[in-house]
């Protein structure tokens, strides 16, 4: 890929980055930090590609070290954030649910 | 799959997690946004078993299926079993401390897929390339120690407190310089031995960079890890030509950042005060004669005639509410004290717990009418009108020494005034200090009664107390 498409992806990910999370309210930065928690681990997708590129044993050992890294960082945030948000459910849902 | 539908999916991906972060920021889509971003990195990572992405010097890829197709399925498999289980039984309270060690294992799984990449870059790979393999090595593997550290300290298997050694901040200085110095000897030399040097001098400076980080200000360094492990995510992505990982990582490094900003902002902290502080603090001007000092205990009953006579009562709950469990009993002691007439309102401080929005999250689980929770800017003017604060399992975030004792960790923290309050219970353990480790002035406060014990076991006694009279 050529460097200024690179560049020019970078910048405006950084500003939509800045953007996005502006105006959040202290109550959500936890959720906030685990959802964007989540979300680098889609690492996992580099992960499987050194892993396909893999020459020697060393290599694969060490990008399926990274993929099951990847993969809890990924499943994991993603469960917890939700997890965390189920608690945000709306109060009307809430009250028909029963407490129990 | 051909490389311009690969490429879409990709872009589809990034979509997903900007509209996944934007969702993330209001309480009505939040939910709806993780769902979002989840299905992006699902799609994401289906993807990628579609498509051969070439390797470094090729032009194409092979042909489909992936080398080592069944072990990166088996991984996966590994990965999930572990995960998920983690995620799902996890109590609220050691919530904290999860989000840390995913952070910490998404570093580690940054650092691996660079130091491969860097093994199979060849004589032909630019400087570029190598250079940002380097910087996810070496960032890669600060985030996965320093959280590991954060872990610890939120787990309590370390001490919370800062940890300064003499010297400290000059071991620091030169193993961040040893780290420069080996990043520009790998980059030049291109050899093992001078990587895993520097993998090793990065694990160490994570740590060192951890450690003078007091208790209370971990969620914050969590949070610049957390941006970190995004930007070696990003530059990942550069080295393996993958313009969802520079999206992706690129998103959550400068969101990440604000974030740690606006965290660092609601403690009233400077970013750099709360990572160096330690180095600079004056000694605690505070004494440590806790025993011999009288304070005033008293029992159930004391709390619930208190409560029984006063027009306004504020709830303030902390850690300690969240240790035992004891956010359905605290909602019963309200609901009972509405019905008496009395109002009643949760003065909910931004960093009470161990995290930001911890008793939001706590509360809401026991369905606290979400109009009872009171942030800290709408309850402080109202404490002078209070008849009675309840402060429930937490210490920090009411310690005044925070407005009058310039030098101690937490000089400079908001803090919910309940000092103007006319009475003051202490919900207590014991008389530990909180996790700053600062004695609280207040404890011995004449209008300050204590009630020990775990709040669950308190407050039910509380309960039954004020339903008697």
């Amino acid at each position: 890929m050529d460097a200024i498409a690179i560049i020019s992806i970078f910048v405006l990910a950084v500003f939509v980055g800045f953007e996005v999370v502006s105006k959040v309210s202290s109550t959500l930065h936890t959720p906030l930090m685990s959802g964007a928690n989540a979300i680098h681990g889609v690492i996992l997708v580099g992960a499987i590609i050194v892993a396909d590129h893999s020459e020697t044993n060393l290599e694969l050992g060490l990008s399926l070290a990274a993929i099951v890294l990847a993969t809890i960082n990924m499943v994991g945030g993603f469960v917890v954030t939700d997890r965390m948000l189920e608690m945000f459910k709306p109060k009307k849902s809430a009250d028909k649910g029963g407490e129990k | 799959m051909s490389s311009t539908l690969y490429s879409l999916i990709g872009l589809g991906a990034g979509v997903a997690f900007i509209l996944a972060l934007k969702g993330l920021s209001h309480p009505k889509t939040a939910r709806r946004g993780n769902l979002i971003g989840a299905f992006g990195a699902t799609v994401a990572t289906l993807s990628v078993f579609l498509y051969v992405t070439p390797s470094h010097g090729e032009e194409v890829g092979h042909s489909l299926p992936l080398h080592n197709f069944w072990w990166i399925l088996g991984a996966i498999l590994v990965g999930l079993i572990i995960g998920v289980p983690a995620a799902r039984k996890v109590e609220m309270t050691q919530m904290p401390q999860l989000v840390a060690l995913f952070n910490g294992v998404g570093g580690g799984a940054a650092a691996l897929v660079a130091i491969v990449e860097y093994l199979n870059l060849g004589a032909e790979a630019t400087t570029a390339e190598v250079i940002f393999t380097v910087f996810t090595v070496v960032v890669g593997c600060v985030s996965f120690s320093g959280s590991i550290i954060t872990f610890m300290k939120l787990q309590e298997l370390m001490t919370t407190r800062p940890v300064v050694f003499p010297g400290g901040r000059f071991v620091i200085a030169g193993t961040l310089a040893a780290v420069l110095g080996v990043s520009v000897w790998v980059v030049s030399a291109m050899g093992t031995t001078p990587l895993l040097t520097l993998a090793v001098l990065s694990l160490l400076f994570g740590v060192l960079f951890v450690l003078p980080v007091g208790g209370a200000d971990v969620p914050i360094v969590i949070s610049l890890l957390n941006a970190f492990t995004g930007l070696t995510v990003a530059a990942s992505g550069y080295v393996l030509s993958s313009t969802l990982l520079i999206i992706a990582g690129t998103l959550v490094g400068a969101s990440g950042t604000i974030l740690t900003r606006l965290m660092a902002e609601a403690m009233g902290r400077s970013l750099f005060g709360t990572l160096f502080g330690a180095f600079t603090a004056k000694p605690q001007a505070v004494s440590d004669s806790a025993e011999e000092r009288p304070v005033r205990s008293g029992s159930a009953d004391d709390v619930a005639i208190l409560l029984n006579y006063a027009r306004r009562v504020v709830i303030v709950p902390g850690f300690g509410l969240a240790v035992a469990q004891a956010q359905h009993t605290v909602r019963e002691l309200a609901d009972l004290m509405i019905s008496k007439g009395i109002d009643v309102a949760y003065g909910i401080h931004p960093v009470a717990g161990r995290m930001p929005g911890h008793m939001n999250v706590l509360l809401a689980e026991a369905n606290v009418p979400y109009d009872q929770l009171a942030e800290m800017d709408e309850v402080n003017p109202t404490f002078g009108q209070t008849d009675v604060a309840i402060v429930i399992g937490a210490n920090d975030v009411v310690n005044p020494a925070a407005q009058t004792t310039p030098g101690c960790p937490i000089y400079g923290m908001p803090i919910l005034e309940v000092n103007n309050a006319a009475n003051i219970i202490f919900l207590k353990r014991s008389m530990r200090p909180g996790f700053a480790g600062i004695e609280n002035e207040l404890l011995y406060d004449p209008k300050t009664m204590l009630l020990f014990g775990d709040a669950k076991a308190s407050l039910t006694k509380v309960v039954s107390a004020l339903k008697a009279l």
